[in-house]
């Protein structure tokens, strides 16, 4: 299938990129120690992520009625909400809010549902001029490519490109590669874009029903910036977002930074109720919410695959994966890589546009064991390799049963058939054993870089008879 | 009522999952430490991510700030007149002094370009700290407000070793946010900072570059740096 | 189904599941595995209709063709006794996946009870028979190969360690990065063929790194996966799965 070509394209394209394959071993390397030593009492940690999962799967729970209490609150306070059904209307809010204050610049804080949404490129194809403000999205945007993870966006990007990349792009600054000077260049270039925007952009890392407050994890401090500065601050969310309580809040601080990073905490905790009061002296005198659908409601629907919208976007899963080591993010094809990108996105854009992802992974298991909020992501890889190729209509995901293919099907039910009859297997073997000598070398890719597996002269079966082990 | 609004939350509640709630919520066990020990886990955890602390009886703090604007040669210092540390900041700063303070009660719309590209440095009083994670608590007010902690490259703050909370869990429980939250609450804890180019760690983005705690200890019973 | 944390007292009878890779590519390490519980006085069955776990078409999403495969299984083996397997990929689907398999539909219950009884063979000869094993072969240096379920599914990594640790003269390390996948995963090493080399490449290289005179590991499918690649590259490697290994070992050969 061409989804399937693309994938494989995209995949092989990474794994012979040297840069590539030494740029994310290196990364994840240093993300997985980091995160390890920063949870030094497993049993803090498990009780910990028993709390978190707790927690999201209590907002999943009562998420219509938390949304409606998280408007109502917000609104209380002065919070216009809107809600998108898609990511087109979403967007066409984003530039309404643009067009009633004439504003042709928006600064943006990094949000993972802004790249979801294309903002961007939407917004540019509209005349808005839509920049990044976060170093690695930043760079990004220069370079004109999309994040390759989803906490550290240029991960994929070595110190000397970046640095290739600032000279080329601002010729008056002497070329240096020092992260320090590079990092200062950007500082004082971003600084004016603060202070001149007229419209600040933020994603939402946790909605606060209960008070109507919207958290914001960062350490930079852009998002401080741009969430102060403009007259105008535009919140956006995809609809999972919501925890119930304020309580709720120190228990997710305390495991998102550590399972990212390895931090922890970040540098800053920001939390905005309102916008600027009468009586205060900045801020933005208008803030606004836009909590979007986008395929989220329709994953709500299967008891199983709800667990996909615990996520509260760690990263820890891509961290921890072997495939997302040596593939990198691009390769997925996808806004959100890596495991959680492998179930999330498929749901989303259907199985039909990303059907392959939930079979590129070997279930090792390894991002389930580090998710802060215990999803069985290996569980519901398998799910979604089982909606892919069913037959009946039934189920809730898109593109279902849109993988079938007549002869993988077929060769399904003939080995079935073969292992439920056991003497139709005993025979299988006893014929397989004997022409052993006949098996060809070379079976496929797997003969590229291995040697062909040798069948044995006698099954188990049959050593089991000999030895008198087949009888009670 | 808009057609998405009523769209989204009718599919939700068309499908909202048969699930069991937590019979009761998992007990998370909290760091706890003595009065010393808090502002010893305090200094610990900010020092590791260069914020700078220094701990000081309540007469000698003003003393404090003026010789650490000297030494780090602060252009100009930021405050607010009618804020906590107002009248005292006021009286204590000689007219000798290198580095003026400035004084901005106006809305900050007003004089944004000298907030942007002409201070020097700022300091803030903070409502609470944190032992746990090393962090400053911060509730801006009309007289101290948000940008103060955010825009000029170095943050003072003035953090009163008595509202040192052991854990943020502790801290919204005990001082019960959930009764009302203030348009900004916000926790600092370090000067801005990326690894954002090949996972190296940077100081000193988009938020401050430095930043520097005084702690008031009660009494001469702490250490004093 | 979580991990163990209590385990029965000695059985006087067991069943083996062989697995299907084992029956076709490893049968010695099978009859090896069988042989180290006979020897402890327990009686060992090996049902004759035995096949398959079901698990290539479980992991392919033919989940149909599973359970017909699966409910097979489950009557190939009637009694209340411990059902033990030579492999932590196939031990945590009758244990852990069984039960899913048949959620909603009669033989729920049945898979279970089944699941109930299934024991990984190191997790039982360390756990239940608590072996003592006395070390009868020349000093080697061992390289252990932990599959990902015999880790997380299994939670057996540590009863690996511990039987081979008996052994005296065995010297036992682990390779870099020990706890990351060697890219087998079944279906996957077909599927995504590319990113499955680039895995059993790096894997490899951390077993040799090791400077092992052989490579032991509870599961065939990693076994086949990495033996295959280390020969392809002419390595000094062998591998030897973990009951084979412990047999040879501590099985006196005179006789």
């Amino acid at each position: 299938m061409q989804q399937t070509v693309e994938f494989h394209a995209r995949a092989d394209k990474a794994l012979h990129n040297p840069q590539i394959r030494s740029n994310f071993r290196y990364a994840m390397d240093g993300l997985m120690y980091k995160r390890k030593i920063s949870f030094p009492d497993l049993d803090e940690l498990n009780l910990l992520r028993l709390r978190s999962a707790e927690i999201r799967a209590n907002s999943l729970s009562n998420l219509p009625e938390l949304l409606e209490q998280l408007e109502a609150r917000c609104n209380e306070n002065g919070i216009q909400v809107h809600w998108a059904e898609t990511a087109e209307e979403a967007n066409g809010i984003v530039l309404g809010i643009m067009n009633r204050h004439n504003a042709k610049l928006l600064i943006k804080g990094k949000s993972m549902v802004s790249e979801e949404m294309e903002l961007n490129h939407y917004l540019e194809q509209q005349g808005i001029e839509c920049l990044e403000s976060d170093l690695g999205e930043y760079i990004l945007q220069l370079a004109g490519e999309p994040p390759s993870h989803i906490v550290a966006p240029a991960i994929h990007k070595s110190r000397q490109q970046i640095a290739q990349l600032f000279k080329e792009k601002f010729p008056d600054i002497p070329y240096t590669d020092d992260v320090d000077t590079l990092t200062r260049n950007a500082r004082d270039i971003l600084r004016r874009k603060f202070y001149e925007a007229p419209v600040g952009l933020s994603g939402v890392n946790f909605a606060v029903a209960e008070t109507g407050t919207i958290c914001l994890i960062e350490n930079e401090g852009n998002g401080r910036m741009c969430t102060t500065a403009p007259a105008v601050h535009i919140a956006v969310t995809g609809i999972e977002k919501v925890v119930e309580k304020l309580s709720d809040i120190p228990p997710l601080l305390s495991i998102l930074p550590r399972s990212a990073t390895g931090q922890h905490i970040t540098t800053y905790f920001n939390m905005i109720t309102s916008p600027r009061k009468p009586d205060e002296k900045d801020g933005p005198e208008e803030v606004h919410l836009v909590l979007l659908d986008n395929g989220r409601s329709r994953i709500y629907q299967d008891e199983e695959l709800i667990t996909t919208l615990r996520c509260i976007r760690c990263g820890a899963c891509m961290n921890h994966c072997p495939i997302y080591t040596r593939i990198g993010g691009h390769a997925y094809g996808t806004t959100i890589p890596g495991p959680i990108g492998s179930i999330l996105e498929p749901q989303k854009a259907g199985l039909d546009q990303h059907g392959d992802l939930p079979t590129a992974s070997t279930l090792c298991g390894a991002c389930a064991e580090v998710c802060p909020v215990r999803i069985p992501i290996p569980n519901l890889l398998n799910r979604l390799r089982f909606e892919r190729v069913r037959q009946d209509q039934t189920g809730v995901t898109r593109g279902q049963g849109s993988q079938r293919d007549p002869w993988e099907a077929r060769i399904w039910k003939g080995w079935s058939w073969m292992h439920a009859n056991p003497a139709i297997y005993r025979l299988g073997i006893s014929l397989a054993t004997s022409l052993r000598g006949l098996l060809p070398k070379r079976v496929g890719a797997w003969t590229s870089v291995r040697s062909a597996p040798r069948l044995a002269a006698k099954s188990l079966h049959t050593l089991a008879r000999e030895k008198g082990f087949d009888h009670e | 009522m808009s057609d998405a609004r009523s769209n989204i939350l009718g599919r939700l509640r068309a499908g909202k999952p048969d699930l069991p709630a937590a019979a009761t919520p998992t007990q998370i066990p909290l760091a706890s430490w003595d009065t010393q020990g808090r502002v010893e886990q305090f200094r610990n955890k900010m020092e590791s991510v260069r914020a700078e602390v220094h701990v000081t009886p309540r007469d000698s703090w003003l003393d404090l700030l003026r010789r650490l604007v000297a030494e780090k040669q602060i252009s100009n210092l930021l405050y607010a007149p009618d804020g906590p540390l107002g009248d005292a900041l006021s009286q204590a700063w000689k007219s000798q002094d290198q580095s003026p303070l400035i004084a901005r009660t106006a809305a900050v719309d007003e004089w944004k370009e000298e907030l942007f590209f002409n201070v020097g440095g700022a300091v803030t009083s903070t409502r609470w700290g944190i032992a746990e994670t090393g962090t400053l608590v911060l509730w801006p007010t009309p007289e101290e407000p948000r940008s103060f902690s955010l825009v000029p490259p170095v943050h003072f703050a003035i953090l009163q070793a008595r509202d040192i909370h052991d854990t943020f869990a502790d801290l919204v429980e005990q001082e019960s946010w959930h009764q009302g939250m203030p348009t900004n609450a916000l926790l600092i804890s370090g000067p801005s900072k990326t690894a954002d180019i090949e996972q190296t760690l940077a100081y000193g983005v988009h938020g401050p570059i430095e930043l520097i705690i005084i702690v008031i200890a009660e009494n001469n019973a702490f250490p004093v740096t | 189904m979580s991990l163990r944390t209590t385990y029965p007292k000695l059985p006087g009878r067991v069943y083996f599941f062989g697995t299907c890779l084992v029956d076709m590519l490893y049968p010695e390490a099978g009859l090896a595995g069988m042989q180290l519980i006979r020897r402890e006085g327990v009686e060992v069955f090996f049902p004759r209709n035995q096949t398959c776990c079901g698990q290539p078409a479980w992991n392919s999403g033919y989940r149909d063709e599973a359970r017909k495969v699966a409910s097979a299984q489950m009557a190939c083996f009637p009694q209340d006794y411990p059902i033990v397997v030579p492999s932590g990929s196939c031990a945590g689907m009758l244990r852990h996946h069984y039960p899913e398999l048949f959620s909603g539909t009669p033989q729920h219950n049945a898979a279970l009870a089944f699941s109930e009884r299934v024991f990984e063979l190191t997790e039982f000869l360390s756990q239940v028979l608590k072996i003592e094993l006395s070390d009868l072969g020349k000093p080697v240096k061992v390289a252990l190969h932990v599959s990902c379920s015999a880790r997380r599914e299994m939670g057996v990594a540590g009863e690996h360690q511990a039987l081979l640790q008996q052994l005296k003269n065995v010297e036992l390390v682990e390779p870099g990065r020990k706890e990351e996948c060697c890219g087998f995963g079944g279906t996957f090493a077909v599927k995504h063929a590319q990113i499955s080399a680039a895995m059993v490449e790096e894997k490899a290289t951390e077993l040799v790194a090791t400077g092992a005179d052989a490579l032991v590991s509870g599961d065939c499918g990693c076994l086949m996966n990495i033996t295959g690649h280390l020969d392809y590259r002419k390595e000094n490697l062998p591998g030897d799965h973990i009951a084979s290994f412990l047999w040879e070992r501590t099985n006196a050969t005179d006789s």
